[in-house]
């Protein structure tokens, strides 16, 4: 990818970020970065706070210390939509589709044009999205509520598409789903690398992640615990049964 | 409260009940008679009270066992005025009523269990309205006030007393269960429902309890409505009944009992008052439950509370 | 009538729920001995809470039974399984907002009485109720906080409230979700401590992610995956197991 169209590219970075809930400290100095065009991964099991560090970085639960840089802009305390229109755009984890709206009217209830100085081919479209999503063409007019799992985490995806954010941060889009459909959504997580986006993906399913991840961070107990590429995750028996394992 | 308080509280009230039993004797009959309102409007509210902020079920058709309480009295009292006739055949017919009509409302929650009780209401309103037995769209007239242990309470003195020490029992007896082991339980099931069912309350029987009891008051205070007016008629079930009284209870204080009393006053002054200078007092009434939901939404208790600096 | 004192004191068999073409809960047998501490373990989406729920009566099962102390509860309304002698303490904060710390707790351990339908008398004059609710509040670390309201308490100190309702039922099954969600380390610490120092008297049934607090507690574990029962053993046992691995790590 040329360095003009890399340039164009979301990154992000979380510097020593400190979250609470109520008097609850649950992140202890998050640090983690998605450099331009980057797909990132957090793992960790439940409650390592991988969810937390999401909340923190889309402006849900801000921070009490510490920065999140959007393309060199601190975007700590922003209000989401502020930090949505900013570039990112989020998966939200447990889908959170809009049941009563159809599929089409999901998609294009937060769509936005792209940047314009991306050039038009490179801006996602409702057909873009469709030509992704053949099942989603489909039942465009079907009811969000009336699809399966793996359907309306296709549907986030695409919504999530359309605001043409280019930071995509996917929140554990494999939990709840069977494991054929988790293998579908990892295959097409796989191909949004090398469009114009920079990715961060929460998940607790390792082998999905890895697929997808330039790198890796490993979070325990609102830590970052380990980082690194996946070939040397690969390689480390012993992070992957502590922190990703039953101990 | 620290034992000066209690007592200040204890003299005030002493103070304020002499007040309203003297009424008669110092003012006018209109004064009189709008006292005697805000007596038996007040008891209907705290009723409603009772449900709404102790409970947490908002129900839209209270005035069912307000009418109720009140046609019964009105067709005893026209046979037999005495005790019986006034009170107990009316609150025994309003407590079977809002027994039945809760097992059936209770099964639901929310807006449902709020069109449930506004339907039941309804159907009381559009049978009264129709059948000649009851004087249809006129109502029933020519009722006589009771002879309660020998006295008549026919004048308007001795009405006054009888209406004040019913106020005060009712007023007494929520006070007592508000603050009792039934009271407590309704609170809890106000705040979680559902944490009340899973640590082993069966709520469904509380609520109904509840409903029944607070039936029962309101039939009583429709009663009294039938005594006071010497009539009574299908706007007693309407659903705006059932309105105002949720509007006392909210300008009041919801969950203060008292609040129901301050906002049954509130409101029937601000109606007498307003309506001597414009048609419009149902405007000014609006705006100003408008202006309590948005600036107070405590209530007249609540401001005062804030105002006193007591613990909320 | 209560089980003989080696039956297990909960026997599920085959329990089963489905949400339309999805198995929550597709089969799961297990059985829980008088004062053990078992720990339900699994990746998300296994059926964890679903199991919970079935046991407690927020749901209705499509299939098997459940036995408590000898007696079957299958399908019972959640009061009462409460009744029979299972409590739970549920994976979000789920209080009694404007209520106190000893309000809260009084409330939970009147539940069994017959004088909370009493419309007259003072609630003051139950002591039963009112001392367990001080035992329970000391048992759960929050006597110092007894009279805050619960909308005033720190997260971690609700999540406490959170078990101690559970807690001052008196329950012979303790059903705790995830205890220990959000918390810090810290709070965490607090929080082991708490269910480690319970009498054995009070059955244990947590679902739980974060490991260390399962290591301190749990005498056995139970690991569910997709709505079954995978691996039963010590935590040692299912430490070393290499599909519970696999199974962590999203089996591909």
């Amino acid at each position: 990818m040329e360095d003009s169209a890399r340039s164009l590219m979301a990154r992000l970075e979380v510097d020593s970020v400190h979250t609470y809930y109520g008097e609850s400290h649950v992140l202890h100095g998050v640090s983690l970065r998605v450099d331009a065009g980057e797909a990132v991964a957090l793992l960790g099991r439940n409650g390592a706070g991988k969810t937390t560090a999401i909340r923190t970085i889309v402006g849900f639960t801000p921070p009490r210390d510490g920065r999140v840089v959007l393309d060199g802009r601190p975007i700590q305390g922003w209000p989401s939509h502020r930090i949505a229109r900013a570039g990112v755009a989020l998966v939200p984890q447990g889908r959170r589709i809009f049941a009563p709206l159809s599929v089409r009217e999901n998609l294009l209830l937060g769509a936005r044009p792209g940047a314009p100085a991306a050039a038009p081919v490179a801006a996602w479209t409702l057909e873009r999205v469709l030509a992704l999503f053949p099942r989603l063409r489909e039942r465009s007019q079907q009811s969000g509520g009336t699809l399966s799992g793996g359907e309306q985490q296709m549907l986030a995806i695409g919504r999530a598409l359309l605001t043409n954010g280019r930071l995509l941060v996917l929140d554990e889009p494999s939990e709840g789903l069977a494991p054929i459909v988790v293998r579908e959504i990892g295959e097409i997580v796989a191909r949004l690398k090398g469009e114009r986006l920079s990715i961060l993906i929460v998940e607790q399913n390792y082998h999905l992640a890895l697929r997808v991840a330039d790198r890796v961070y490993v979070m325990n107990k609102g830590q970052i615990v380990w980082t690194g590429t996946p070939a040397e995750l690969e390689g480390r028996e012993d992070v992957k049964r502590r922190y990703l394992g039953v101990a | 409260m620290s034992p000066a308080r209690r007592a200040v509280v204890l003299v005030a009230l002493g103070l304020g009940v002499l007040a309203v039993a003297a009424f008669p004797w110092v003012a006018g009959n209109y004064p009189v008679k709008l006292l005697q309102e805000i007596l038996i409007w007040g008891i209907f509210a705290m009723s409603l009270d009772l449900l709404m902020g102790y409970a947490g079920m908002v129900s839209f058709g209270h005035s069912a066992f307000f009418g109720i309480g009140g046609y019964v009295a009105a067709l005893a009292l026209k046979q037999s005025a005495g005790v019986v006739s006034a009170l107990v055949l009316p609150a025994l017919a309003s407590g079977l009523a809002a027994l039945v009509i809760g097992f059936f409302s209770i099964r639901v929650g929310g807006v449902y269990f709020i069109m449930l009780t506004l339907a039941f209401s309804q159907m009381f309103h559009a049978y009264t309205f129709q059948v000649a037995w009851l004087g249809a769209e006129d109502g029933l007239v020519g009722i006589p006030r009771p002879t309660v242990a020998g006295v008549s309470l026919a004048t308007t003195r001795s009405f006054h007393l009888y209406l004040l020490v019913l106020a005060g029992l009712a007023a007494l007896a929520l006070w007592r269960i508000v603050r009792s082991p039934f009271g407590h339980v309704l609170r809890g099931i106000r705040e979680n429902e559902a944490r009340m069912e899973a640590v082993g309350y069966a709520v469904g029987r509380y609520k109904l309890l509840a409903f029944t009891v607070a039936g029962t008051l309101a039939g009583l205070a429709g009663a009294l409505y039938a005594q006071f007016n010497g009539s009574i008629t299908p706007d007693a079930f309407f659903w705006t009944t059932s309105g105002e009284a949720l509007l006392m209870v909210i300008i009041g204080g919801v969950g203060t009992l008292g609040g129901a009393v301050l906002g049954a006053a509130a409101f029937i002054l601000l109606q007498s008052l307003v309506s001597t200078y414009t048609e419009r007092w149902m405007l000014i009434l609006g705006l100003t439950f408008v202006g309590f939901v948005l600036f107070a939404p405590g209530g007249i208790v609540g401001a005062l509370r804030g105002r006193l600096g007591l613990r909320a | 009538m209560s089980a003989a004192p080696g039956a297990p004191l909960l026997s599920i068999d085959k329990l089963a729920r489905s949400f339309g073409a999805l198995s929550a809960v597709a089969g799961v047998s297990l059985a829980v001995g008088r004062a053990e501490r078992r720990a339900v373990i699994g990746p998300n989406g296994a059926g964890k809470t679903t199991l919970f729920n079935l046991i407690t009566g927020q749901l209705a099962p499509s299939g098997g039974r459940v036995v408590f102390d000898g007696v079957p509860v299958t399908g019972l309304a959640p009061h009462a399984v409460a009744r029979r002698g299972i409590s739970r303490s549920f994976q979000r904060n789920n209080l009694f907002p404007g209520l106190t710390v000893l309000e809260s707790l009084r409330l939970a351990a009147a539940a069994d009485g017959r004088g909370s339908y009493r419309l007259f008398g003072d609630v003051a004059r139950l002591r039963a109720p009112l001392d367990r609710a001080r035992e329970t509040a000391a048992a759960v670390g929050l006597a110092d906080r007894i009279d805050a309201p619960a909308g005033a308490l720190s997260y971690g100190e609700q999540r406490q409230l959170e078990v101690g309702i559970a807690l001052a039922t008196r329950p012979k099954l303790l059903l705790l979700d995830e205890p220990t969600a959000g918390m810090s380390p810290e709070e965490t610490d607090r929080m082991t401590r708490l269910l480690v120092g319970l009498p054995r008297e009070v059955t244990l049934l947590i679902i739980e992610h974060d490991m260390d607090v399962v290591a301190s507690l749990a005498d056995r574990v139970t690991v569910l995956h997709y709505g079954e029962v995978l691996l039963e053993g010590s935590f040692a046992e299912v430490k070393a197991d290499p599909r519970v691995y696999e199974v962590y790590l999203g089996s591909a």
